[in-house]
């Protein structure tokens, strides 16, 4: 069990960093002075978002083209927030900080795991380091626009590799297959038919379908 | 490209349509919430959303050309067996990912197969 807030948050830091590094070259790539990429991920704190602003952006999109498609893309929060309701609301005042940092890798250390001791501390130092790998991640790649020390190809595998580890911490404390096979079933069926961007909100609505008209096991609490 | 108080627009939308996604659930009546549905959702969701991030953040790889996907089987495979085994976090994270970089980078899996 991590107690660490810090440790917990590290492997993030693996995924962010380059990812927020790719965001900035993108976006100073369109002509943009370097600040706006590390306060987008100080106000925005969303990936894929953020990556989708810089093809909307490219194309000359205008606010609402940018509110429309950002509501659909990160609609699966949703899902996020739903789960760990009674674990933010015990948060008092911070709530609203760690709710509007709930992303993707956020939500994924949080959910596996039993409140901590000191929740409210440990949820939001969790919360403020992940942002933190983030925006920082975002002013690198805007100043050094691909200058880099070494060459970081693939290091953003290291946040599929901590959904992996995520899932495999989750499924060692209680394993029912049946919603997992419709979780891969609804991603196969999304992945044929639909284009990438929506494939989350998709998936994950399917798969929750199948969560809840599957029949309720015996002995779970 | 965009003027300043234009871009700020654009940044303010798509940080509104952001807060709007993840406050929602908090803002729905709490009787909405107590039930069965809700109850099996938040027991079963976070493994279901996990695999579902693994299989999202692999989408894109190729797997009908060389390396046919490999890397990321292999490195996936390290990291999930190393998990069982060792159980510690940042070792299965940092070994599978530096294996997948060097898979990556070298192409060695591509080499080996002399394609």
């Amino acid at each position: 069990m991590k107690t660490n807030a810090l440790e917990t948050s590290l492997p993030v830091a693996f995924g962010y960093i380059p990812l927020g590094m790719a965001f900035g070259v993108l976006l100073v790539g369109l002509g943009y002075d370097w600040w706006w990429a590390p306060l987008m991920g100080v106000v925005i704190f969303a990936g894929s978002a953020q990556f989708l602003a810089v093809s909307l952006l490219a194309a000359g999109a205008g606010a609402l083209d940018a509110f429309v498609a950002t509501l659909l893309l990160n609609l699966r929060h949703v899902f996020y927030g739903l789960t760990v309701l009674d674990r933010y609301r015990a948060l008092g005042w911070g709530r609203y900080y760690a709710i509007f940092g709930l992303t993707d890798e956020t939500f994924s250390l949080l959910a596996g795991s039993p409140p901590h001791a000191h929740d409210r501390r440990y949820v939001l130092s969790v919360t403020v380091l992940n942002q933190s790998w983030w925006v920082l991640g975002c002013a690198l790649g805007a100043l050094a626009g691909g200058v880099l020390p070494f060459r970081t190809e693939g290091l953003a595998f290291s946040l599929t590799a901590l959904f992996a580890v995520l899932l495999v911490e989750q499924l060692l404390k209680s394993f029912r297959p049946a919603p997992l096979l419709g979780a891969l079933a609804s991603a196969g069926l999304c992945l044929a038919v639909l284009p990438g961007k929506y494939f989350l909100i998709a998936s994950i609505s399917l798969a929750a379908l199948v969560l809840v008209i599957l029949p309720v096991p015996r002995g779970t609490k | 490209m965009k003027e300043p108080l234009e871009l700020i627009g654009f940044i303010l939308a798509m940080a509104g349509a952001t807060v709007l996604t993840r406050f929602l659930p908090f803002w729905l009546p709490g009787k909405w919430l107590d039930n069965s549905f809700v109850r099996t959702l938040k027991e079963g969701l976070p493994a279901v959303i996990l695999l579902l991030l693994v299989v999202y953040s692999l989408k894109d790889t190729p797997v009908t050309a060389a390396p046919w996907g490999l890397p990321e089987a292999l490195a996936l495979g390290l990291v999930v067996a190393l998990h069982l085994w060792k159980r510690n976090a940042l070792l299965s994270i940092g070994v599978g990912t530096a294996l997948y970089m060097v898979l990556f980078q070298t192409g060695v899996l591509t080499s080996v197969w002399g394609l």
